[in-house]
């Protein structure tokens, strides 16, 4: 029976010849994992189902990202108590202080994701990782728990909405842009339970990291899992990170999609996600004068080296508008690294950037760039909701990095070719 | 098993960081969490709710973060259950590993309202108004799902079974 690529991924990890859309199946999972906030509630879990050993070791992985450095008293008893569980039990891909970095940046950047894996997380953008042509969806922690416990949990096999995009990107136009305008005619329920797959000739063309940023928001419309098929371009990430092969797995031709949409890119301009929904999307003509109190550069939707490059571009040379903040937040040790090397964190502090250490910072609203009452901020992150980067009366637009940093200049929202 | 009480009624697309944002994440004790249930968009409801009250919304409850925190203070706020018209898949899995019940009804969205007196039979998913002859009945849930409710949990699921 033909199949999706993620019904085959699904259908190998559930021991079975083929599984069809509805189906509930019980499925190993090649990689668990949780941070900070959500590793507790499962340690929790997982003591109390009375088991003595993780399913394990090395199929585990706890990243505290969202509220370190420790952002406070309460945050760093979270961080110990996944620590000490870290050490009790031996977990092999547990990182820390200079190792640490945004969970859905280091994890494929230290090769722990391989294409046809099955990833199981406790954050809602595990989705993630299926850019490197996996099966990545989040859960909640007692269902981690669970899996930290057994090692396998049960999902119901969803069904694949195909989205094909075709034709030539614009400058300045990329992952971040495909996704938000996708969430614009999908809507924030326009996918729920669906598998989101990406395909068309475009994305062939697409590296990595913008490959991440599209499947990172995948949740965003309410799928299960985004996914690419995995081509060249992930061969050659994966070369040199990871020794194992993994299973380069294409949707067969007549497999059965629930619904086909084709998006058209030649005269795609970048979007803006306005306040309060990631859905709330217009091309960035139609934006108006908004005036910008913060930027924020970052996250695991663009917080990658080229996202970085990209803004630097236009920094280069350049200064933050008085009045506006800007904020940045390489995702991950070796980013930070390579940025400096590149020169590209001296265009930031040049142009009166703040940088931050790798971490999720105030993408959720946690620490490194709260908004007061009344605030606006554009920032490179997967969600606007309100009350989402600080005070319930302030505001969130969403964009790609490169009118972050256009918008960094002007001190309002601003396209690249602005400047 | 019968959840009878109060309507707070809620729209569409209620996410998780309204729900309880994302600055009390710090704590995962569920009465600490309770105390902020809905601070941003309800100030009143951590005061004024009671035991077995029932949230009644449109679409997508539950939708954004896949905090486990959201259906824990609601719960330990008192709420005794969640009509929606549909659930994020998170949250849905969510509720029913911690042991909030919830249901998908697409009418009780459109014929009940903020303070209405409803009750929830949880077996055989029946919703009626207390005072009126407003009768119907929820989606059923999976078998597989009613399955870990009667075990008591995920957790309790789980130490019985072994596995799935």
């Amino acid at each position: 029976m033909p199949m999706t690529i993620t019904e085959k991924i699904l259908a190998a990890h559930a021991g079975k010849e083929t599984v069809s859309p509805g189906e509930l199946v019980q499925v190993n999972v090649d990689l668990a994992l949780a941070n900070d906030i959500t590793a507790p509630l499962a340690i929790d879990v997982f003591d109390r189902l009375g088991v003595r050993e993780v399913f394990d070791r090395e199929r585990i992985a706890l990243v505290p990202d969202h509220f370190v450095p420790n952002k406070d008293i309460e945050s760093a008893q979270q961080v110990k108590v996944t620590r000490e569980f870290a050490r009790k039990h031996r977990i092999k891909h547990f990182f820390e202080l200079g190792e640490t970095g945004i969970e859905h940046v280091i994890l494929p950047e230290k090769g722990l994701i391989s294409p046809g894996d099955l990833v199981i997380g406790a954050d809602s953008h595990t989705c993630t990782y299926g850019a490197l042509g996996a099966f990545s969806a989040g859960v909640g922690s007692t269902d981690l728990g669970a899996i930290l416990a057994t090692g396998n949990t049960w999902l119901k096999v969803p069904a694949t909405i195909k989205v094909v995009y075709e034709g030539n990107l614009r400058p300045w136009v990329g992952g971040k842009d495909l996704i938000l305008y996708t969430l614009g005619l999908l809507g924030v329920a326009g996918a729920v339970y669906c598998s989101l797959e990406f395909t068309g000739e475009v994305m062939g063309r697409l590296s990595m990291a913008h490959r991440f940023t599209m499947a990172n928001m995948a949740v965003e419309a309410g799928a299960k899992n985004g996914i690419f098929e995995p081509d060249g371009t992930t061969k050659e990430y994966m070369e040199g990170r990871s020794d194992r092969a993994g299973n380069f797995l294409k949707s067969d031709p007549d497999a059965y999609y629930e619904k086909e949409i084709k998006i058209m890119v030649d005269d795609m301009a970048p979007q803006v996600a306005l306040p309060h929904s990631p859905d709330n999307v217009k091309p960035i003509s139609e934006i108006g004068s908004v005036p910008l109190d913060q930027v924020f550069l970052g996250s695991c939707t663009n917080g990658r080296l080229e996202d970085l490059r990209e803004a630097a571009r236009l920094l280069q040379g350049r200064k933050v508008a008085g009045g506006t903040r800007l904020i940045v937040i390489p995702g991950s040790p070796l980013i930070y690294k390579e940025a400096i090397k590149e020169g590209i964190i001296e265009t930031f502090l040049d142009a009166g950037a703040v940088i931050g250490p790798p971490c999720c910072g105030p993408c959720l609203g946690g620490h490194m760039g709260i908004l007061a009452e009344g605030e606006r901020a554009l920032s490179t992150t997967n969600r606007n909701f309100v009350g989402r980067m600080g005070h319930p009366k302030s505001e969130v637009y969403l964009a790609n990095p490169a009118v972050a940093a256009a918008s960094a200049v002007m001190g309002q929202i601003a396209s690249p070719e602005e400047i | 098993m019968k959840i009878e009480g109060r309507v707070w009624m809620f729209g569409d697309n209620v996410d998780t960081d309204l729900i309880i944002p994302a600055r009390y994440l710090n704590v995962s004790d569920k009465n600490e969490l309770a105390k902020h249930c809905f601070a941003d968009l309800r100030p009143e409801f951590v005061k004024e709710v009671r035991a077995g009250d029932i949230v009644v919304a449109g679409v997508n409850f539950g939708c954004g973060s896949s905090r486990e925190q959201a259906p824990l203070a609601m719960k330990a706020a008192g709420v005794g259950a969640v009509i929606a018209k549909s659930f994020a898949r998170i949250f849905y899995r969510n509720a029913f590993n911690i042991g909030l019940p919830i249901r998908d009804s697409e009418e009780a969205a459109e014929a009940f309202s903020e303070g209405a007196r409803i009750s929830v039979d949880l077996e055989t998913g029946e919703i009626k108004a207390t005072d009126k002859e407003t009768r119907f009945f929820a989606k059923p849930v999976p078998d597989f799902m009613m399955e870990i409710v009667r075990a008591g949990g995920l957790v309790a699921y789980i130490k019985r079974e072994g596995s799935f």
